[in-house]
């Protein structure tokens, strides 16, 4: 069988940050990689590190106050080792963000077609009219309506929904090979949610990108991914299909995100929460995160970080109960 | 709850069959800024003739997306925002004629959605707990003694919390906390604003049985607004659904759901994402945003975004009719008089 | 039986703010030559060698060490360093006073406003602003010029100039607070606008407006001087540093070095205040 190479690839990304309190290790030994035309999910709670990770991706860390150790290649370059120019030329064009809030991605004083037109302008050397054509057929494919008019319209004049499609629209101004996404539906309204998301989905099969897409809710993952990594402090615990890892998961924390996850069938029953809560980064206790708030914990898992195993194909897990000869 | 506070209770007046809190044409319009000294004054119409009840004991689930007035309507009935217009009874006692201000905020009380903004950062969560009971007239040392033992009801070690300042905290735990704040002058009605909206996954399920907790042990009514439709047919045994100002449909909750009636509730609940990644959603429930309050569309509200919209829709707004005991809708459709081509009968 | 002590006390606000600005060591600079300057003014009497007033047609304009006169005389041949330690009583004075009270009223003013809203929030800040539109300088001129010269009048003056920027300041620092879950909490739990105010709204405003106040000390010191150096403020023979500004004026060619002496030291108390001010908010930043 044929390997085809992976478009990004990640291994053992750490990222620590500085802060008067001491060193937080944000992020401790990620890997992963993504396809060609794969919609990956980075799955976690507040304080997982998936955000950083997505940051990290792109250079977009502060880089004083952020140690950042591992690789993150990117067709076939580690975009740690290049210069900060080649850094810029990659990001919008290769590979490009969608953020949560879109009034941040936008400069408030420019209309949104004029932003749209500078990132091609400045990526592929288009004129200002061939840019602004450009401009239009994505305000077009994104489905804003009255696309015209609102080449000219500023990012306040523009509801939540809208914005945010102006915001997926300029991050494919240029037909970039990667898209990632930064909680792109957690601050809209579910109806326009649903909107934005099947949007994305039909992009990303027309055009064959691939889409790492950083969520909270599991909904979004089923709705969205080819793949799931589960994050929590800092470390993915399960990794593989969507259907497997949603339907069928291993890691104790991925079950008791699922089980806790509030719909009709528990109604009249309580619900199982994971009792406690995540640990404090700044001191990261020296085994399995997860080892005081887990239902099958033995002594080592207390002491000893458990490493990655394999739990069916394309399917790894990061568990001491879960090792093919466990204690 | 022990003899430590002497708060006393709030008497119960008419029995379980008088609603504990009857709301009738509820309506409040924002004046808009920016508009020309010659121009028309424009309004945003946030809440617009809003009625509902509240029956003792029991859960009303508010579900509503953004510039429905679902907020608006609680404060409102916090009286923190003066309403335009409308007629509140608490357990029989009109707001405002029979009941002064203060004696309605010992009945009601509010949870927010940000934990963090609301605490006063300044203060200790001791200070923040018995800053209502002092000012109601407990004494100090009474109101820490209730401080703690709303610490203990609420899961969190007093020892370790009474002292600390709310950054010092997770949002978890400071929602608890707010949660405990509440409770304090031993309200009959709790307004959960999007209480758990704002925190983890994980977090809000065990919030979610804390709060179940609390109402059966404390004999409480709960008011509870989220946008999240899951947590709301978890908890709620009534559900009123919202829309710009106006409420569509209200109902029992299994009912509601399972078959509802009006064209925007259906919207809202084939909106819910899926959690199968073998079954995913394929079609868009409703296309558009939700419109602005500013100006909202003559006759019914939500006839721009809907698909069996008709003239009688532009021309009048729908009547509130009953569909099945408990259950009623605003919407030309279930109005056999309306003259709406499709209005069907209700039965 | 329920435990009320906390069997850990966190850090409060106090000694967090205590622990920042003891590392903030030009802040400590600051604070500690102003503390000087403030010594020796109300120590005057003890540390000045020579009487200020007394002068000596002989010994005008000497240069800098001179015996008996350390820093030099001034054009009537008063000993110039005493009237510097002297006049520094005037100086200080009139710069912080018109500070304190201002922020006094203004700051209440701005709280109520602020807190208040709608008729009374506008009434307070229309009237706030037909009196910003006007130049400070300009302002304490025309009002000092009205009361006539004298050191209350210029401390009148200065006071009114500064009641609006601190409105304004505490005006919206309460509004932002009063919009604030916490205080919208206090409000639902039945408590009254005057507690309300005091518990919650004071302490979280009371911040900003003071280090904008510790700012304008040194404006104070300015504008104080240029009163004097104009007339309008101290009248001679007192000692006062933007008098005595004036006065050496002519003799800025014959005794350079003596005649900015004065001036040096308002510059100096002056930056001082200044960073202080500045070192101030920055340790006054609430840490999320």
């Amino acid at each position: 069988m044929v390997d085809v190479p992976a478009l990004l690839d990640v291994s053992e990304l750490s990222v620590a940050f500085a802060t008067p309190r001491g060193q937080v290790q944000a992020v401790g030994g990620v890997s992963f990689s993504l396809g060609r035309g794969e919609v990956l999910c980075l799955l976690g709670e507040s304080g997982s590190g998936k955000s950083v990770t997505l940051r990290a991706l792109l250079r977009l860390l502060p880089e004083r106050r952020a140690g950042v150790s591992g690789r993150v290649v990117i067709a076939g370059e580690n975009i740690y080792d290049l210069p900060a120019r080649r850094v810029e030329d990659l990001r919008g064009k290769t590979i490009s963000m969608v953020f949560q809030e879109p009034m941040l991605a936008f400069d408030p004083v420019y209309p949104i077609g004029r932003q749209i037109a500078e990132v091609i302008t400045r990526h592929e050397g288009a004129t200002r009219a061939e840019a602004e054509a450009r401009a239009l057929e994505l305000l077009e494919t994104v489905q804003i309506p009255s696309a015209r008019q609102r080449l000219s319209a500023y990012p306040h004049e523009m509801s939540g929904g809208m914005r945010q499609r102006a915001m997926i629209a300029l991050a494919l101004a240029c037909n970039p090979a990667i898209l990632l996404a930064d909680e792109p539906t957690t601050a809209l309204d579910a109806t326009v949610q649903m909107q934005v998301l099947l949007l994305l989905r039909r992009l990303q099969a027309q055009t064959g990108m691939s889409v790492i897409l950083v969520t909270h809710d599991i909904g979004v993952a089923a709705e969205m991914a080819d793949r799931v990594a589960v994050m929590y402090a800092g470390r993915i615990v399960e990794q593989g299909a969507a259907t497997e890892v949603l339907t069928q998961p291993r890691h104790p924390y991925t079950r008791g995100l699922l089980a806790s996850t509030v719909h009709a069938g528990w109604r009249g029953r309580r619900l199982e929460a994971i009792p406690g809560a995540p640990p404090d980064m700044i001191t990261p206790p020296p085994g399995c995160a997860f080892a005081t708030r887990c239902p099958e914990r033995f002594d080592r898992c207390e002491t000893q970080a458990p490493a990655q195993t394999s739990a069916g194909p394309g399917h790894s897990v990061r568990c001491f109960a879960r090792e093919p000869k466990g204690d | 709850m022990s003899a430590a506070g002497t708060l006393p209770d709030v008497a119960d007046l008419g029995g379980p069959a008088q609603p504990l809190l009857k709301v009738e044409g509820l309506s409040k319009h924002f004046p808009v800024k920016g508009a020309g000294l010659f121009q028309r004054k424009r309004v945003a119409r946030a809440v617009d003739g809003v009625s509902f009840a509240i029956a003792k004991g029991e859960t009303l689930g508010v579900v509503g997306e953004s510039g429905c007035g679902k907020s608006t309507t609680a404060r409102l009935l916090m009286r923190l925002i003066e309403p335009d217009a409308g007629e509140i009874v608490f357990d029989g006692e009109k707001v405002g004629a029979t009941l002064g201000l203060r004696e309605l905020r010992r009945r009601m009380q509010m949870v927010f959605q940000d934990s963090y903004a609301s605490l006063n950062p300044r203060l200790t969560i001791a200070d923040s707990l018995i800053f209502a009971p002092v000012v109601h007239g407990v004494a100090r040392a009474q109101a820490l003694a209730l401080a703690s033992e709303l610490l203990e009801q609420v899961g969190l070690d007093p020892s370790i919390v009474l002292g600390r300042y709310p950054h010092e905290l997770s949002g978890g735990q400071r929602q608890r906390i707010n949660i405990a704040r509440a409770l304090a002058l031993k309200p009959r009605l709790v307004i959960l604003d999007e209480a758990v909206s704002a925190l983890d996954k994980s977090v809000e399920a065990q919030v979610l049985n804390l709060l179940v907790d609390l109402k059966r042990r404390f004999d409480l009514t709960y008011m509870f607004i989220s946008h999240d439709l899951n947590v709301v047919h978890y908890i709620a045994d009534r559900t009123m659904v919202m829309y710009l100002g106006k409420v569509v449909e209200v109902g029992p909750v299994e009912a509601l759901f399972a078959a509802p009636r009006h064209p925007y509730t259906r919207a809202l609940l084939a909106a819910r994402l899926s959690t199968d990644p073998q079954a995913r959603t394929s079609a868009v429930a409703l296309d558009g945003d939700p419109p602005n309050p500013i100006d909202p569309p003559s006759g019914c509200r939500f006839r721009t975004r809907c698909a069996l919209a008709a003239e009688v829709c532009a021309a009048r707004e729908p009547a509130t009719i009953e569909v099945a005991p408990g259950h009623s809708v605003a919407c030309h459709l279930h109005d056999p008089a309306s003259g709406h081509r499709e209005a069907q009968a209700h039965g | 039986m329920p435990r009320t002590r906390s069997a850990v006390r966190s850090p409060g606000h106090a000694s967090q703010f205590a622990r920042r600005l003891l590392a903030d060591r030009v802040t400590l600079a600051c604070l500690a030559i102003l503390l000087i300057i403030a010594l020796a003014a109300i120590f005057a009497g003890h540390l000045a060698p020579a009487d200020p007033l007394k002068t000596s047609m002989a010994k005008r304009l000497k240069p800098i060490g001179t015996p008996g006169f350390w820093l030099g005389s001034d054009e009537l041949g008063r000993d110039v360093l005493s009237r510097l330690i002297y006049g520094g009583r005037m100086s200080l004075l009139m710069g912080t006073w018109p500070v304190v009270n201002a922020l006094i009223v203004g700051g209440t003013l701005g709280v109520v406003a602020g807190y208040a809203g709608g008729w009374i929030n506008m009434a307070i800040m229309r009237t706030v602003d037909v009196f910003y539109a006007f130049p400070s300088v300009l302002l304490a001129v025309a009002i000092s010029g009205a009361l006539g010269s004298g050191m209350k009048n210029a401390i009148v003056a200065l006071t009114v100039v500064f009641i609006p920027p601190l409105v304004r300041i505490a005006e919206t620092a309460a509004t932002q607070v009063r919009g604030l879950d916490y205080v919208e909490a206090a409000r639902a739990s039945g408590a009254g606008a005057a507690t309300i105010i005091r518990v919650h709204v004071l302490p979280n405003v009371l911040g900003p407006i003071v280090v904008y106040a510790s700012g304008l000390f040194s404006v104070s010191i300015i504008l104080a001087s240029g009163l004097s150096f104009l007339g309008l403020g101290v009248e001679p023979p007192q000692a006062e540093w933007g008098l005595m500004l004036n006065t050496l004026r002519q003799a800025i060619y014959v005794q350079p070095w003596v005649a900015i002496l004065p001036g040096a030291m308002i510059f100096a108390t002056s930056i001082c205040f200044n960073l202080a001010s500045d070192g101030l908010r920055a340790a006054m930043e609430l840490r999320t």
